[in-house]
């Protein structure tokens, strides 16, 4: 296939196909989040919680890494929507940003001579960063569907509207449920990757019986936001004039007339309950890789959700007409044309980090294998 | 036309991405170049089977893990602080600038972080060999981040390959490989990574030469050093072949910036180069009387800006006021030139919200004229803003920026040849005196990085992209205030996080290379 054969429009949706799965693959990565808000809950004594830290330790930078391209590749094939919501919801983005920052030394620091803080303090910046980077980084993919106050100039530059820049979107019930439920999803994510990756009896059984006591807000969570979602006003655009109008029933139209992408959802959420069961109900370690790949569906579901199907992907409801779309927000073709060349390096990305993964993660991790090695956290 | 300009915002938005643009190019030069280091002495233990290698890898190897770590933390700011604090500019060349740092995390971040996993916790888990390859792809894979990086930037200096479009008001890319293989890009990378290798250099003989003071370790410290004088000594000099490079773009492409490093006023032919000089004050500077004091290098800086000794450099005078002998336009020209670019594209959105399309298609007629591409266009950042003053740089800070940087890079060729010199000879251990000196010139070190990056990048001020956008018409909008606290929250957290980063190295660094065996703190 040669790219500058395509039209404008298939690059752009192609490149939203891109974005939707380095995002769910993001939020999938986010396990690492949820597992540094279940030290104390899962480790009793130091020996267990260097267990836990050091198990995730061997993956954080995955999903900083992942979240770092998810930004570059949205800068680069969607440069509108890095302005505008980058500039504009200032606030939101700062302190997601501030708590990767905060997490990207506490591994190495932790219990290192000389650190300045203390351990104590490292963690609680990993728990901080568990906290805040999966709560607010749901909020602000709710306002994909619920919109934000804000215009743009003749000049696209964006002016918000409102003080909060950004933060206002957490009063939102819609937003506020995405972000509690993928905080819940990533501590459900960690710990069955906990029950895979680490070699210790104790772990295991608590981690087990946290499954059912985070399922259960997951669940309620989750179910809210995609049951109001379907009755929801949604942004509907028109192609040719460009006109944003309110669609009541928008996001279940959507999943309607796009039955690829309701059977993706349909997938993905049964994928992610055949993982937790697997992980309550039998001795099974698997579990990680069904509700993984669960995540990476579901979430793909609504990212195509947001923006396929001619609708607006970064409503505003403040001024209709500033809502940003696929084809209003994108690239030129030259750009996603060479953009789409870069893509197809992924796969063989994904490969490496692949085979590296399954090389690394072989044997589980235990207290005996930490006394020994040399580079612990 | 004009809009109001929100100073405070402006000049907290520079000073926040200078404060964590510096703060990230502490720990960067030492991972660009002791990567390589690494997976040189790591080579030598897979051909050998020597386990004294081996050590001395994993020595280095627990060092530049502490290091790492601060660099990462410290880059992701930068990354999206160009969507938080810089969004006009990030809509204005989102279309280039965004596809490098894409190409950055798909194919170096992933690269970096995928191996670096297994460098540090897979010497257990993977054969040896395939330890070894993948301490190889870690120094791959950070050397490409920062060409990416640095193609970006080197694309800021020099826009090229690109086309404005007054449709979307902003400019596209039309060619990958101007933007890519552009001359100032290239050199940019070349002599900022060979920079980061002299840092990593520095680094490694100035901690190896602490323990032959305290008498340690002394089959490291002096295998260290050998390595490192030789990695040291060639990457220095490509630093000065690329520094000479670089200059010659930049007098291409950004007169000011070389006439601010220069503190040169007064443009002429055959001009000299200061190589120390203490400049005068701005109203003496700009009456022609520069310096208080100065040793120069006669007609020198002719031959560094353009390779002949009798070529004409033009001056801060000259580029501001204009010279029609040279042929050099007054910014106040380029500023009306600059304007009549912008009310073009009012013009051109008026006619388009009036549905008049004839107009509409003239005036796009007219965005692509090579004559008004070279002679209106080229000077659209102009058009921004009224004040002249504006329009040159900070020049004391450029200039003494500039020499501070160039002296300690020609200090540093002297300072590896012979620490060389004293490992061929077997010496090292003795010559106290300049073991003492190696602990001393590692700050220095940092110090020519961050004045380099000084001089690149307060030169080019006011324009975040050259002639085309000033910093005034590139920053959000945003109130000051959340400026100013995002400024502060960042520099207390990094001074934090670097003060621990400090700690932690020299704890580890007193350690030396024993092993654990045993206990797991």
């Amino acid at each position: 296939m040669m790219f500058e054969t395509l039209s404008h429009l298939a690059l752009q949706q192609y490149w939203w196909i891109i974005i939707s799965l380095l995002g769910s693959l993001l939020i999938f990565l986010m396990f690492v989040q949820g597992g540094q808000t279940l030290f104390y809950t899962l480790g009793k004594n130091e020996e267990e919680r260097d267990l836990l830290v050091n198990s995730l330790g061997r993956k954080w930078e995955f999903t900083f890494t992942t979240l770092v391209t998810f930004g570059g590749a949205f800068f680069a094939s969607f440069p509108l929507f890095y302005a505008t919501s980058f500039g504009g919801a200032y606030w939101v983005w700062i302190i997601i940003l501030f708590a990767f920052v905060l997490q990207a030394v506490s591994y190495e620091f932790r219990t290192k001579a000389g650190n300045l803080l203390g351990q104590r303090v490292y963690e609680s910046f990993l728990l901080l960063n568990g906290v805040l980077g999966t709560i607010l980084l749901g909020i602000a993919v709710g306002t994909f569907f619920t919109g934000s106050e804000f215009s743009l100039t003749a000049m696209n530059q964006v002016e918000w509207q409102g003080p909060a820049r950004g933060l206002e979107a957490a009063l939102n019930v819609q937003n506020l449920a995405l972000g509690i439920s993928i905080f819940f999803l990533a501590r459900l994510l960690a710990l069955l990757y906990f029950i895979n990756n680490i070699d210790n009896d104790q772990v295991q059984n608590r981690a087990r019986r946290q499954l059912i006591v985070n399922a259960i807000p997951f669940l309620a969570f989750f179910l809210f936001f995609l049951i109001r979602l379907l009755f929801l006003k949604g942004f509907d655009y028109n192609r040719s004039t460009g006109q944003v109008t309110l669609e009541a029933y928008k996001y279940l139209h959507n999943l309607i007339q796009m039955p690829v992408v309701l059977i993706l959802l349909l997938i993905g959420v049964l994928g992610v309950l055949w993982g937790l069961a697997s992980g309550i109900f039998t001795k099974s370690v698997k579990g990680i890789w069904w509700a993984g790949a669960g995540t990476v569906l579901t979430v793909m579901a609504l990212f195509l959700t947001a923006g396929f199907n001619h609708t607006a992907f970064y409503p505003s409801t403040f001024d209709l007409q500033s809502s940003l779309t696929i084809e209003n927000a994108s690239s030129s073709h030259f750009t996603l044309t060479v953009m789409s060349y870069v893509s197809l390096m992924v796969p063989f990305v994904v490969a490496y980090i692949w085979y590296t993964w399954r090389m690394m993660n072989r044997t589980k991790i235990s207290t005996e294998e930490l006394n020994n090695e040399e580079h612990a956290y | 036309m004009m809009q109001h300009i929100d100073w405070a915002v402006v000049d907290w938005s520079r000073w926040q991405f200078a404060l964590t643009a510096l703060y990230h190019w502490l720990f960067v030069p030492l991972t660009l170049g002791l990567s390589w280091i690494i997976a040189f002495m790591e080579s030598n233990y897979v051909r050998t089977g020597d386990p004294e290698w081996k050590k001395l890898t994993q020595f280095w190897m627990k060092l530049f893990g502490i290091n790492f770590a601060i660099g990462v933390a410290t880059g992701i700011i930068l990354e999206f602080e160009f969507g938080t604090n810089w969004s006009s500019y990030s809509w204005f060349v989102g279309d280039i600038f965004g596809a490098p740092l894409a190409i950055e995390g798909i194919m170096a971040f992933f690269l970096e972080s995928t191996f670096v996993a297994i460098m540090f916790f897979g010497w257990n888990r993977v054969s040896k060999k395939f330890h070894l390859v993948s301490t190889w792809l870690v120094a791959i894979g950070s050397n490409l981040s920062a060409l990416w990086i640095l193609v970006a930037n080197g694309w800021m200096q020099m826009p090229s390959g690109t086309v404005f479009n007054p449709e979307t008001a902003r400019s596209e890319m039309i060619n990958f490989w101007d933007v890519l293989f552009s001359p100032v890009a290239v050199n940019k990378f070349l002599h900022t990574i060979s920079s980061g290798f002299v840092l990593a250099a520095l680094f490694v003989i100035g901690v190896s030469a602490w323990f032959l003071l305290k008498k340690r370790e002394q089959r490291l410290a002096l295998r260290s050093i050998t390595i490192a004088a030789v990695f040291g000594l060639l990457a220095s000099l490509s630093v000065v072949f690329t520094g000479d490079g670089s200059a010659k773009q930049i007098a291409k492409v950004q007169p000011m910036k070389l006439a601010a490093m220069e503190g040169l006023y007064k443009g002429t032919e055959g001009a000299n180069l200061k190589a120390i000089a203490i400049l005068n004050s701005k109203s003496k500077r700009e009456n022609g009387d520069e310096c208080i004091f100065q040793l120069e290098l006669p007609k020198m800086l002719s031959w560094l800006a353009f390779g002949k000794f009798n070529e004409f450099v033009p001056g801060i005078n000259d580029l501001t006021n204009g010279n029609p002998k040279q042929r050099i336009l007054p910014i106040s020209e380029k500023i009306r030139r600059g304007k009549e670019a912008r009310q073009l594209l009012t013009d051109f959105k008026n006619a388009q919200d009036a549905g008049d399309t004839e107009q509409v298609e003239q005036i796009k007629a007219r965005f692509r004229e090579q004559n008004f591409k070279d002679h209106y266009f080229r000077y659209f950042g102009y058009g921004f803003y009224d004040e002249v003053d504006y329009y040159i740089p900070n020049v004391p800070v450029t200039f003494y920026s500039f020499h501070i940087m160039v002296t300690l890079g020609f200090y540093f060729i002297l300072f590896f040849a012979l620490f060389l010199f004293f490992s061929i000879r077997g010496v090292m251990p003795k010559r106290r005196f300049w073991l003492r000196l190696a602990l001393f010139t590692l700050p220095l070190a940092y110090l020519a990085q961050e004045t380099g990056w000084i001089t690149a990048e307060v030169g080019r001020q006011p324009w975040t992209i050259q002639d085309l956008l000033p910093t005034v018409a590139s920053v959000s909008k945003i109130d000051a205030g959340s400026v100013q606290l995002t400024f502060w929250l960042f520099a207390a957290t990094f001074t934090a996080l670097a003060i621990a980063e400090v700690g932690i190295m020299l704890k580890a660094i007193k350690k030396g290379s024993e092993t654990k065996g045993g206990g797991t703190k």
